[in-house]
């Protein structure tokens, strides 16, 4: 698998680290209720087919946002994160 | 029919005529009492102790391709009992004793075989860490030995003993850990639970889950709406997609487990060997061939096939642990998709749906927990109550706090 980083392009996929979902980009405000907090740190909608979710590329250092299909690992967009909130 | 010596004897001299597949076809029924979406091990497993244990027959399992061909038909069929944390260890240690009497309950040979598994240390933190398991394995009542280095050579000659990154030190040994022939487990549970008057419904997929009130209803399928008061959502890999259908989101990523299988070979690996730092464990199956694993791809998939990163790690690891295998040719490679939960630890627990209940998140170790899974859904199904030795596997400890970490690595999506 190969994923695109918005700063140089198509590299392999040995490259990112993994995150998680794109729930990350969501963070509640600090006085959120406690069950907006469990939400966003751990229920997922863990979608199979299109997902967005948030990878770092590690020689650039750009965090990502990768859509892709998590059935087919077809990877087709990756956008900084400042441009996917 | 019971299997015993006589029919193969009484079969074999009658030509094989006499043999009859194990389970019914059954049409699913408007009406049960009960429904078990999911016919792998583990929703099979339920089914058969609600029979067995419960006296729960008018039941149905429903598995949207035919039976055993998820995860229970995609693992490394290791089975052992060494958790550390109370809430796993009393868990996993009833699950072994009914691996134990398993073969005899269900008149079915799932090929247990207790040929020990042994969690290789590598350094003296690992070692304080290997001994306090080991108590903690003693003080639940099962067994653990700490092997020393030489101790180990004698058991395993054939390790790399000075790899200058990961130098063996020693092991611990859990005598009664091994493995099982995966899909005669599903297979065992099948026959057993028909026998009791499950249907056990193929080619069957729920597409939705009807709730009144706050209130499971019955489920609508490819073969038409079926009602019940209760419903079980045992589809680890799906769990999602399925929990979805009733508005539930759930603490669960999937992720993807890469396995592999040589060719066959004579006799080589007696023991079920875990590497831990390397991310490898191996086993020779009764066919001959190696079989082992490795780590989590790390990303959220569901393709059931993972890639060649996950491949290279895996091998690598294996050949600084034993590199006698690496002129053994690989035959096959597959993935299981893993239910993770943040902390690594599985659940079993009503939702906030009444008569909807979950069984799920099994990370990557469903397959020895597939008897004590049935075991403990079936009691909660069944009383409303959950088991003693499953209490902690609760849906809401994630946002209560009361964590089941193992691996002591944190609570959240990517460490485990």
């Amino acid at each position: 698998m190969r994923l695109i980083c918005p700063c140089c392009g198509w590299r392999d996929r040995r490259e990112f680290t993994y995150m998680g979902a794109d729930d990350y980009l969501h963070r509640p405000v600090p006085d959120a209720p406690p069950e907006a907090w469990d939400e966003y740190l751990h229920n997922r909608t863990n979608p199979a087919g299109a997902a967005r979710d948030l990878w770092y590329h590690d020689p650039c250092g750009t965090w990502v946002c990768i859509t892709r299909d998590t059935i087919t690992h077809a990877v087709t967009d990756g956008t900084r994160l400042e441009d996917a909130q | 029919m019971r299997f015993n010596a006589w029919q193969i004897l009484k079969q074999g001299l009658s030509g094989n005529r006499g043999w009859h597949p194990h389970w019914r076809k059954p049409d699913p029924k408007p009406d049960y009492d009960a429904i078990i979406i999911g016919g792998g091990g583990h929703g099979l497993a339920t089914a058969y102790y609600l029979a067995k244990n419960h006296g729960l027959t008018n039941i149905a399992v429903l598995e949207k391709g035919y039976l055993g061909g998820g995860n229970i038909g995609r693992n490394t069929t290791i089975v052992r009992a060494n958790y550390f944390l109370p809430g796993n260890s009393e868990f996993y240690s009833h699950s072994l004793k009914l691996w134990e009497g398993l073969e005899a309950d269900l008149n079915y040979n799932v090929m247990h075989s207790q040929r020990g598994l042994i969690n290789l240390f590598h350094s003296d933190g690992q070692r304080d860490a290997f001994a306090r398991r080991g108590n903690a394995m003693l003080a639940q009542g099962d067994d653990a030995i700490l092997l020393g280095r030489e101790d180990v050579r004698k058991i395993l000659p054939y390790l790399d003993y000075d790899q200058a990154r990961f130098p063996i030190y020693g092991g611990l040994y859990h005598k009664r850990g091994g493995t099982a022939r995966h899909d005669a487990v599903a297979w065992g549970y099948a026959r057993g639970a028909d026998q009791r008057g499950v249907d056990l419904i193929e080619n069957c997929e729920v597409t939705g889950i009807s709730v009144d009130q706050g209130r499971v209803t019955g489920v609508t399928t490819t073969r038409g709406q079926i009602r019940a008061r209760k419903v079980a959502i045992v589809v680890a890999g799906r769990s999602s997609q399925v929990a979805a259908m009733a508005g539930l989101r759930l603490p669960i990523e999937s992720h993807i487990l890469q396995a592999f299988v040589t060719e066959g070979l004579k006799p080589v690996i007696d023991h079920v060997i875990s590497f831990g730092m390397g991310h490898f464990y191996i086993s020779q199956s009764d066919k001959g061939g190696l079989v082992f694993g490795g780590d989590l791809d790390f990303y959220a998939s569901y393709a059931a096939r993972g890639n060649l990163p996950g491949v290279e790690q895996v091998m690598e690891a294996g050949m600084a642990l034993m590199p006698m295998i690496g002129r053994a040719k690989l035959l096959r490679s597959w993935g299981g998709i893993m239910d993770m939960t943040p902390d690594g630890s599985p659940i079993i627990d009503r939702t906030p749906i009444d008569g909807l209940y979950l069984d799920a998140g099994w990370c990557y170790g469903g397959f020895k927990a597939v008897p004590a899974s049935g075991w403990c859904m079936a009691h909660l199904m069944a009383t409303d109550e959950p088991h003693p030795v499953a209490r902690r596997f609760r849906l809401d400890r994630f946002a209560t706090g009361d964590l089941l970490d193992e691996e002591g690595t944190g609570s959240q999506h990517n460490l485990h």
